[in-house]
């Protein structure tokens, strides 16, 4: 088990160090020029005051000296200046960011862990039923739907047409003056439209893992065992196949976070959601090369943590793992 | 010899036209191929035809699913957007298949640090957010179709490596393998013509399912308005167009987006029915 553990983190610099030079290739391959870029919007600025963004920038130096001086500044969480009008720092911008992101993102993850076990569970005790079929066109048509029409759809019904769930940002207009369940209400309605959205979307998967997980297990000779010596069904079912069926769905949970921070990018823009994904949309499309940097490595790095928690967990909870046999 | 081949493929055939999901699906995607490619002789209109008297009307027996802001039919646009999906699906999922095999094969075929660096590679690039990836390059870049399919191959490949590799590293150690390494066959020939042939399978699957998920980002990119650009059609930028209509015009949101719908779930049925047929083993799930 220490040794696993003791693997496992020092597997974690190099990967961190990969995630930086991926990020730092993919955004200098790019032809755009981020001081023309800055430049191009006011005018006035001359060609020395461009230089001197070049030299601060450090745009002027060779690519290896700019991807060192970034790595050294990154270790220190220093991020740079953001090129928006208001230059603030990046990790500044971002940290502010991270909540509304994460915990739009952990509510998604426990509705979909909360639905989609059950429901893969369902399908899978009832094999090949009606029911099990109706599931799967259910999750096949969330799993294929593109997320962000289905969003303008439910906008359309439910906030233009009947009126009766707000469509845009995380609180009603004046709503910071409200206090404890009041504001608990206004943020939770605001809420419904983009987490029903995204759960939908991310039934599939999961259902369908624990649906062929639950499958294999109800194959295997415990299973027999446990109905031969006639315990009830459901008891073989909760008890004795549950357990073994949710041991890798575990890996599951660091394999969606990538997808989950990916895909708040969609929901922020069009529910204009203050998060991460908003900001990162507008930094891409400012061309803001430190907060768009910035925003990708703090997003893999979220990855690298999730699936780093999601192996712990796998660990302490498969006893293989746990007492060192595997 | 080469009767067998024939009952494998019969095989599969049979198992995957019983399936009655699978086989929905095969139809809606060959029903896409003949449209895209008889594109033009569907309909009277052109996608690019602007029509200052007929804005934004209702869906009629001349205009099936209305006409939009400027007028241009909706049918026909989606029509024409059959094209750049099914063009962007296959290239983007073509690119991620060529390179995840590559890198499965000489990963999974040589190890030791080949496969080191190479799976290094794969799990640093699971860990970015991929459609931040995405978003990241193709906004840097001028906007352009052949970038959008490029850029979404380049970042799908992950999957279709580490399954690669898997098929190689139990095929590399079986009999025939061994016999042909013994002949003295070179690494190219036993790569190419005994482990490549008997590791495509899974690649497959992958890809049918890969096309679905192109289609999806490409429509989701094109919505964000960094994808295909405008007067071209594709189903997402015509999404975005519907936006700014949506109170008024319901039909240019809802048409784009069903046929999204219904191509998505046709590739996704097509690969669920790929791999139940292909690999009996899971076939009683």
């Amino acid at each position: 088990m220490l040794a696993y553990l003791l693997k496992r983190f020092l597997m974690l610099l190099p990967l961190f160090i990969g995630i930086t030079l991926i990020t730092f290739v993919v955004i200098h391959l790019a032809p755009g020029e981020p001081v023309e870029m800055q430049t191009a919007l006011s005018p006035k600025a001359s060609a020395k005051s461009r230089e001197r963004l070049r030299e601060y920038y450090g745009l002027d130096k060779p690519l290896h000296v700019q991807y060192l001086s970034w790595l050294g500044r990154l270790s220190r969480l220093d991020f740079g200046r953001s090129f928006s009008p208001d230059g603030r720092p990046v990790i500044d911008k971002i940290k502010e960011r991270i909540p509304v992101t994460l915990s739009i993102n952990f509510i998604a993850l426990l509705l979909e862990f909360g639905l989609a076990i059950p429901i893969g569970i369902i399908a899978a005790t009832n094999r090949n039923s009606l029911i099990d079929k109706g599931i799967t066109l259910f999750v096949f048509i969330g799993f294929a739907v593109p997320t962000f029409w289905l969003s303008l759809l439910m906008m359309y019904i439910f906030g233009v047409k009947l009126g009766i769930l707000p469509i845009s940002g995380l609180h009603s207009l004046g709503g910071d003056r409200l206090t404890g369940i009041a504001w608990l209400l206004d943020t939770a309605k605001h809420l419904i439209l983009p987490l029903g959205v995204a759960t939908f979307g991310a039934l599939a998967g999961l259902s369908r893992y624990t649906r062929a997980t639950m499958l294999e297990v109800l194959g295997q000779d415990y299973i027999t065992t446990a109905r031969g010596k006639g315990l009830p069904e459901r008891l073989v079912i909760y008890r004795h196949a549950l357990r073994n069926a949710l041991l890798p769905v575990i890996t599951i949970l660091g394999f969606s976070l990538p997808g989950l921070i990916g895909g708040s990018v969609i929901f922020e823009t069009i529910f204009a959601i203050p998060g991460m994904g908003q900001l990162f949309y507008q930094g891409v499309m400012s061309r803001d090369y430190p907060l768009v940097m910035g925003v990708l490595v703090i997003g893999a790095l979220l990855t690298l943590i999730g699936n780093l928690l999601a192996d712990l967990l796998y660990a302490v909870a498969d006893p293989r793992i746990r007492h060192g046999n595997a | 010899m080469s009767s067998v081949p024939t009952h494998y493929s019969r095989e599969i055939l049979k198992r995957f036209t019983a399936n009655r999901f699978a086989a929905a699906g095969a139809l809606i995607v060959i029903a896409l191929f003949v449209i895209s490619f008889l594109a033009p002789y569907l309909t009277p209109y052109s996608p690019d035809d602007l029509d200052a008297y007929h804005v934004l009307l209702p869906p009629t027996a001349e205009h099936w699913m209305g006409t939009d802001e400027l007028g241009r039919d909706v049918l026909t646009r989606i029509i024409f957007g059959a094209r750049i999906s099914l063009k962007v699906g296959f290239v983007a999922v073509g690119i991620s298949a060529v390179v995840g095999t590559a890198a499965g094969l000489l990963a999974g075929y040589f190890g030791s640090w080949v496969d080191q660096l190479l799976m290094r590679l794969v799990d640093i690039m699971l860990c970015f957010p991929t459609f931040f990836l995405i978003l990241a390059v193709i906004a840097m870049l001028e906007p352009s179709i052949w970038y959008i399919m490029i850029v979404i191959g380049l970042t799908g490949w992950m999957g279709v490596a580490r399954l690669v590799r898997a098929e190689v590293l139990s095929l590399r150690e079986r009999d025939f393998v061994l016999a042909a390494r013994g002949i003295g066959a070179s690494d190219v020939r036993i790569i190419f013509r005994h482990i490549l042939p008997n590791a495509l399978s899974p690649v497959l699957v992958t890809a049918t399912l890969g096309v679905a998920g192109a289609i999806l980002t490409e429509s989701a990119l094109s919505f964000l308005g960094i994808g295909v650009q405008p007067p071209t059609p594709s189903w997402g930028n015509m999404l975005t167009a519907g936006k700014d209509y949506l109170e008024f015009a319901w039909w240019l949101s809802l048409f784009p987006g069903l046929a999204i719908l219904v191509t998505v779930i046709a590739y996704n049925l097509v690969g669920e029915g790929l791999r139940d047929a292909l690999d009996p083993r899971l076939s009683r799930f």
